[in-house]
């Protein structure tokens, strides 16, 4: 049976939630960039399998579209794969010219794929030579927040990529916790207490409770 | 080199930013001025100074160098 890691290097310790996001420096279609020159501002750093694919266009074009609103969020977009800087640039041109839509972040070239084996993202069961739909959230400390992996198969939701930064965001700001399906706007869970004291006083408070574990409050 | 092209002139974007230093200042106030990102200023001012079109105090504050000045004016 062929060994799917056959001929891939180790990766070592693959970055998770809240580890430090490894810093780099390598080319990219806006040109030499590090991840340190974003600090400061949210990060979402996403992988794609390989230029003139058709899912990772349509992928573009929702990033793309939503750039704006991840820009009010204080968040960059950081685009990457296994692709020379010259595919990366005749996309982006093709996408412009095909679809009307100028790609406005920045794309990283990782041919020798130093970056994409320092972030775990290439899943060599699915392919060796290519990244798989991968998504790091980094806040603005450099600190990994949360990560999405996707199969090569299918495309990810850019609006639940906002939202998750949104919530992270607001989990931050209000030292609250967000609920399954939450929006902005909706209800968000207060942090259940740890101790009896505080448990028994936790209904007292003016919260909307079910019980003195479950308590939600709007913001 | 994204703030030089092939033939040796400076990008727009590395013309806006030593525009902006001709007085010191830091990348945010650059990407106030210049209304870039503040990671796109971080890199150009990274790369204008391996150029030794700008240079760098130890309190992060860039000011534009005398080739930088050449540089905007050719």
């Amino acid at each position: 049976m062929e060994n799917p890691l056959e001929g891939l290097e180790p990766q070592g310790r693959i970055p998770r939630i809240g580890d430090p996001a490894p810093n780099f420096e390598a080319e990219s279609t806006f040109g030499n960039i590090q991840l340190a020159d974003f600090r400061g501002s949210w990060v979402v750093f996403f992988s794609h399998p390989a230029d003139f694919t058709p899912v990772c266009t349509t992928e573009f074009l929702a990033f793309a579209r939503r750039h704006p609103d991840f820009r009010k969020s204080n968040t960059e977009l950081l685009g990457l794969s296994i692709d020379s800087i010259f595919a990366h640039l005749s996309w982006v041109r093709n996408i412009e010219e095909k679809f009307g839509c100028r790609i406005p972040f920045p794309v990283v070239a990782d041919i020798d794929r130093r970056v994409a084996l320092c972030y775990g993202m290439i899943m060599p069961g699915e392919s060796k030579t290519e990244t798989a739909r991968c998504v790091f959230i980094i806040d603005p400390n450099a600190v990994i927040r949360a990560l999405i992996y996707y199969p090569m198969t299918t495309g990810r939701n850019v609006d639940e990529i906002l939202r998750l930064v949104t919530a992270l965001q607001t989990s931050d700001a209000h030292m609250v916790a967000t609920p399954a399906n939450w929006q902005p706007g909706d209800p968000v869970i207060v942090p259940p207490p740890r101790t009896q004291e505080a448990a028994a006083e936790r209904l007292l408070e003016n919260y909307d409770c079910k019980d003195w574990y479950f308590c939600q409050k709007k913001l | 080199m994204a703030c030089i092209d092939p033939d040796g002139n400076l990008t727009r974007t590395a013309e806006l930013i030593l525009l902006a230093l001709r007085t010191p200042a830091g990348a945010e106030v650059v990407a106030a001025e210049t209304d870039l990102p503040l990671f796109r200023v971080r890199a150009a001012l990274r790369e204008l100074e391996r150029g030794g079109l700008l240079t760098a105090s130890g309190d992060q504050l860039f000011q534009i160098t005398a080739r930088g000045i050449r540089k905007l004016e050719a």
